[in-house]
């Protein structure tokens, strides 16, 4: 119990980060027929890894890990709506946005 | 239990439940209001750990702009959710061995290495967190900032470019077109038999 009531340290946040990185890995399986649940977890995981940096960035005393986490948010922003832009399109095309319906590369 | 201590469980714990029902809830956009929740949270949790510029800018970025995309996106979509999740039950073993095997993995490295829970915290940079990064991020990462900004230009264009109809009903003019075409489509020669020897006569009839 001590660990418990002990102030927050390093390994505590990053514990935290591990489960929000492990609930998105298990709800890419659980929704791997539904692309916007997908991409809703991808958005998850990296808010997990964002997590991670800044609890190093803050125990390590190095402000460095916070600039990479602001890469991580605008190459995450253009993902998102790029994905977004293909999934509109896709179901413009298909009708459908259910993974099991995009064989056609298969040949 | 200090107060800080308080506040990171109880954030923690919300966050947690947050994240649990944005991949089990039925409706999508249940399953993005749940995510912003866990946004907010996330920034609290920033919060705490004084990274107060990144904090903002998660809620401006995601929960303004992200979120609201997303959300316009799976109102817009007229897709039927209850047929994509006819498997979902069968799918449950599989994905929540994957996610336990990720988190023993990811727990036993952060618990049986250096990194324990003996780090001590450092005291905050001196003119608070928004100078430091700003400091950081225009003097020495001011060329990925730079690229950062490409990035998020070649996104707009593609987003545009991907999801652009052409309207058939408006004028507009086709560069390449107008380039490609040749002098056979324009201009026509017509052979005409030659009035030059008639034509001082027909002056002197009058």
């Amino acid at each position: 119990m001590s660990a418990l009531a002990a102030a927050p340290t390093l390994a505590h946040y990053l514990v935290l980060g591990a489960i929000l990185f492990a609930i998105s890995m298990a709800g890419i399986f659980l929704n791997r027929r539904n692309v916007i649940i997908v991409l809703m977890a991808i958005e998850l995981m990296l808010l997990a890894v964002n997590l991670n940096f800044i609890a190093f960035s803050r125990y390590l005393g190095d402000m460095s890990g916070q600039v990479f986490v602001f890469f991580i948010l605008t190459v995450a922003a253009a993902e998102s709506a790029i994905g977004l832009a293909i999934l509109v399109l896709l179901f413009r095309n298909v009708g459908s946005i259910d993974v099991e319906d995009l064989g056609s590369l298969k040949g | 239990m200090t107060f800080h201590t308080f506040i990171f469980y109880a954030f923690a714990a919300i966050l947690v439940f947050a994240a649990l029902r944005v991949i089990t809830t039925r409706n999508p956009v249940q399953a993005a209001l749940w995510l912003v929740l866990s946004f907010f949270t996330a920034a609290a949790i920033w919060l705490l750990l004084q990274a107060e510029f990144l904090a903002i800018a998660l809620v401006l970025v995601y929960v303004g702009a992200v979120m609201v995309l997303f959300l316009f996106v799976v109102m817009m979509l007229d897709v039927n959710f209850e047929a994509l999740r006819q498997q979902f039950r069968s799918y449950v073993p599989i994905g929540a061995l994957v996610g336990a095997l990720v988190l023993l993995e990811m727990t036993l490295v952060i618990v049986g290495s250096a990194i324990g829970p003996g780090t001590a915290e450092p005291p905050a940079p001196a003119g608070g967190n928004t100078a430091a990064l700003g400091r950081l991020i225009y003097v020495d990462y001011v060329y990925p900032f730079e690229i950062a900004a490409v990035v998020l230009l070649v996104a707009i264009v593609a987003a545009i470019a991907l999801t652009h109809r052409e309207r058939k009903t408006s004028k507009y003019q086709a560069p390449g077109k107008q380039v490609k075409v040749k002098r056979s489509e324009r201009v026509r020669l017509v052979s005409l038999p030659s009035e030059t020897a008639a034509a001082p006569e027909a002056e002197k009839a009058p």
